[in-house]
C-alpha cells in the first residue's frame, strides 16, 4: 500500500536501540478527524512512537506518511511545518515568558531568522492568541509568566501553543497527567472540540479520561499492537486485561 | 515610528537608561577626565563591545563563548594591518632589505608583502574585512557546531581552543602576523595622524557613537520575536524545534552577529591604542569579557557596559599598586557574582530601583537635564 486517505499510515516502523526493539513492525492508521489513543504499560514504546513521527527518533526501517507525505527522512522542523504538533510528556513551555509571549512565539510566521526579526504584532496575531488563549482557559493568566502557572495550567499551555500552529496532526503525550479530576473533565472536553477538525493521536493512562475521548483506542506492549478498536471491545480483550488493564 | 523607537530603546525605562549612559560617555567623561584618562575609558569601552555581544549571545540566547577575544582581535588585527602598511611606505622604510613592507616582515626575511595583506591597502576594503572576517569564522564554526547540534558546555570548551589555535598561529607566524609583539607602530589614517590630542578625541567619539549604535541594533533584535526565540531557546531548545523552527539557524546568525560587534570594538582599540598583539585573542582575554558581562549583568545591554567600565578601573587601580593580588580578586568576584548576583549589577540595580522607586525619581532628573542638554533629547527622540 503506498497511496492512502488516511492522515496517518505508520508501517512496518522498527526502531532498534543497541538490539532492543522499543518498537517492532509496527502498523497503524489514522483517519481524519478521529482521534485515536494509544495505551499500554510503562515502557511499552507509547513516547517512542511519537517520537518517531515528528522526528526525534530515527527510525532503523519502515514508513511513516502523513497526508502522503515520507516523514521519515524530513528533519524535526519540516515534520512540524507540515503539519504534525506535538506535545511533550513532560510540560514544556518557556517558563521566563509569560502565557502570551509563549501562545506569540508559537505563532506559525516569522519562521525563517529574517522573518522572525520582521515579524509584526499584527492585529491577527493578538486575536489568534487570544482566541486559543480562551480555547485552553488561560485568558486570566495572559499577562502571568508561565512559571508560576499550576501543573495542569502548564499542560494546557503547551496544547495551546500547537494549537497556534493549526496542525492537521496533534500528538499528545499523557495530557492529563498531574491534573485534577475537574480539569481532566475540563480537558476531555477540549480534546472533544478541537478534534472537530484535525486529527488526534493521545497517550494516556487514565482510563475514565480515554473512556471520555477515544474514537478507538490502540492497545501498545514491548513494542507491538496488542489490540485495536472501540474502546469496550478492547477493554474486553483478555490479553489486554493480563498485560495492563489486570493490575 | 513609535513602534520602531519602542524596538530600539526598549520603551520608556530603555531610552532612559541610554540617555544616562549617553551623557557619561559624551559629556561628562570627557569633560571631567584628562585625555590620558579618556584614553583610558575609550579602552575600555572597546571591550564593552564584546561585553555586549556576550549578552546577545550568552544572557538571552544561553549560548556561552569563550573565544570572543578571537572576534575582537581579528577585528583589531584587520585594522592593524591596513594601518601598519600605511606607515610602512617605501620612504619611512628605507633602510629596510625590502623597503616598503612592514618591518616585522623585512625582520624575518621576506621579501614580498604576502598576499592576503594586498586587501589591507585600501580602506574601504578594510572596513569591509573587520566586519566580514570575524563574522564568515563565526559563520564557519557556527555551522559546524550548531547543525551538528554541539552546545553548552561543549560549544564553550570548543570556541575557546579555536580562540587558543588563533593566537598560537599568530605567535607562531612571525614574518606575516608581527608575532607576539603583535603589530605595531601605527601612524596614521589616509594621512591622518591617529596619534594627536585631536585626533583621540575624535576617536573616543566615534567609538562611544559606534557602541550606542550596536547597542541600539542588539535591542532591535532582542525586542523582536527573534529575541523572544532566544529566551525560548535558553530554556527549552527541544520545544522551539517541535514548534517548526531551525534552531541551528538562528544561533548561527545570532553568534555572527556577537562576532560582528566584538570585531567593532576590536578595530576601534586599534584606532585608538595604536596597536594590537596576540594577547587578546587568546583564553585570557575571552574569559575576561565574560566576566564584564557576568558583573554588568549578562542580560542587560548597559548593565555589560556598566560592567565592563567597573571591572577595568579596578583593574588598572590594582593592578598598579597590586598586580599579583588582580586576577585572584578578579576570579572571587566571578564567583561572587555567579553565587550571589546571577544578574550581575543590573540585577541589583532593578531590585532597588523597584523598592525605592529610583527610575522615578531619574526620570524627572533626566527631564530637568533634557532642559540644560540637548544631547539627551537628541538621544531620546522626544521632548520632555
Ligand atoms: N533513546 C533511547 N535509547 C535507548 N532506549 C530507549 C530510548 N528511548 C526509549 N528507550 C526504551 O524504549 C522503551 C520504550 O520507552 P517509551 O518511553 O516509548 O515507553 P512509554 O510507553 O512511553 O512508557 P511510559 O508509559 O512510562 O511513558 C523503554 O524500555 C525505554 O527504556
Ligand atoms: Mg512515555
Amino acid at each position: 500500500m503506498s497511496s492512502t486517505d488516511f492522515v496517518l499510515a505508520i508501517e512496518d516502523l522498527t526502531v532498534s536501540f543497541d538490539g532492543f526493539k522499543a518498537v517492532d513492525a509496527l502498523n497503524m492508521y489514522i483517519d481524519n478527524n478521529e482521534l485515536r489513543v494509544v495505551i499500554g504499560p510503562n515502557g511499552a514504546g507509547k513516547t517512542t512512537v511519537l517520537d518517531l513521527i515528528c522526528g526525534k527518533t530515527k527510525s532503523t526501517s519502515g514508513s511513516i506518511k502523513f497526508k502522503n507525505k515520507e516523514l521519515t527522512k524530513l528533519p524535526e522542523h519540516e515534520i512540524v511545518r507540515a503539519g504534525v504538533g506535538r506535545k511533550f510528556q513532560t510540560p514544556s513551555i518557556y517558563e521566563n515568558l509569560t502565557v502570551y509571549q509563549n501562545l506569540e512565539v508559537s505563532y506559525p510566521v516569522g519562521r525563517s531568522v529574517w522573518g522572525s526579526l520582521t515579524f509584526k504584532r499584527t492585529p491577527e496575531v493578538i486575536e489568534q492568541v487570544h482566541k486559543i488563549a480562551a480555547e485552553v482557559l488561560l485568558t486570566e493568566q495572559l499577562q502571568m509568566e508561565a512559571a508560576l502557572l499550576s501543573h495542569g495550567q502548564k499542560q494546557w499551555l503547551e496544547i495551546g501553543m500547537l494549537l497556534m500552529q493549526d496542525p492537521e496532526l496533534l500528538m499528545l503525550d499523557e495530557p492529563v497527567a498531574g491534573m485534577s479530576a475537574k480539569e481532566r473533565d475540563q480537558t476531555a472536553d477540549l480534546l472533544n472540540r478541537i478534534c472537530k477538525n484535525r486529527s488526534v493521536l493521545v497517550i494516556e493512562h487514565d482510563m475514565e479520561f480515554v473512556k471520555k475521548i477515544a474514537h478507538k483506542v490502540t492497545v501498545l506492549h514491548q513494542g507491538k499492537i496488542l489490540a485495536e478498536g472501540p474502546m469496550e471491545k478492547v477493554q474486553a480483550d483478555e490479553k489486554v486485561i493480563e498485560v495492563y488493564l489486570g493490575h | 515610528m513609535k513602534v520602531l523607537s519602542e524596538k530600539l530603546f526598549g520603551g520608556k525605562q530603555g531610552a532612559i537608561g541610554l540617555a544616562i549612559l549617553s551623557l557619561l560617555l559624551f559629556v561628562v567623561f570627557p569633560l571631567w577626565l584628562d585625555l590620558f584618562r579618556l584614553g583610558l575609558i575609550g579602552k575600555y569601552v572597546t571591550y564593552a563591545f564584546v561585553a555586549i555581544s556576550l549578552v546577545l549571545l550568552w544572557g538571552n540566547g544561553g549560548i556561552l563563548s569563550l573565544g570572543q577575544g578571537m572576534f575582537f582581535g581579528l577585528g583589531g588585527y584587520c585594522m592593524a594591518m591596513f594601518l601598519k602598511l600605511e606607515a610602512s611606505d617605501p620612504i619611512s622604510t628605507k633602510i629596510q632589505t625590502t623597503p616598503g613592507i612592514p618591518d616585522f616582515m623585512d625582520w624575518n626575511q621576506l621579501t614580498a608583502l604576502p598576499w592576503f595583506w594586498e586587501p589591507f591597502k585600501s580602506l574601504t576594503l578594510t572596513i569591509l574585512l573587520v566586519l566580514i572576517v570575524p563574522t564568515l569564522l563565526a559563520f564557519i564554526i557556527g555551522f559546524a557546531m550548531f547543525k551538528r547540534r554541539v552546545g553548552g558546555v561543549y560549544f564553550a570548551i570548543i570556541t575557546q581552543a579555536i580562540a587558543l589555535i588563533l593566537s598560537i598561529l599568530i605567535v607562531g607566524q612571525q614574518g606575516y602576523t608581527g608575532g607576539v609583539n603583535g603589530i605595531t607602530d601605527l601612524k596614521t589614517m589616509l594621512g591622518w595622524d591617529i596619534r594627536t590630542d585631536s585626533a583621540k578625541y575624535i576617536l573616543y567619539f566615534a567609538n562611544a557613537g559606534l557602541l550606542i549604535a550596536c547597542m541600539l541594533l542588539a535591542r532591535y533584535i532582542l525586542t523582536s520575536k527573534f529575541g523572544m526565540l532566544l529566551l525560548a531557546m535558553r530554556d527549552k531548545e527541544e520545544r522551539v524545534r517541535f514548534s517548526g523552527y531551525d534552531v541551528s539557524n538562528f544561533k548561527i546568525f545570532i553568534f555572527c552577529i556577537a562576532a560582528m560587534i566584538s570585531a567593532i570594538g576590536g578595530a576601534m582599540f586599534t584606532l585608538q591604542i595604536g596597536f594590537m598583539s596576540p594577547s587578546f585573542v587568546g583564553i585570557v582575554p575571552s574569559i575576561e569579557m565574560v566576566i564584564f558581562a557576568a558583573v554588568g549583568g549578562r542580560m542587560s545591554l548597559i548593565g555589560a557596559v556598566y560592567g565592563t567600565l567597573l571591572v577595568n578601573f579596578g583593574k588598572t587601580m590594582f593592578s598598579e599598586t597590586y598586580p599579583e593580588l588582580w586576577l585572584f580578586l578578579m576570579g572571587g568576584l566571578f564567583i561572587a557574582v555567579v553565587m550571589f548576583f546571577p544578574d550581575g549589577l543590573a540585577g541589583v540595580y532593578e531590585k532597588y530601583a523597584t523598592k525605592f522607586n529610583l527610575t522615578g525619581k531619574l526620570s524627572k532628573l533626566m527631564i530637568k537635564f533634557n532642559k540644560s542638554a540637548s544631547v539627551t533629547d537628541e538621544l531620546v527622540g522626544e521632548k520632555p
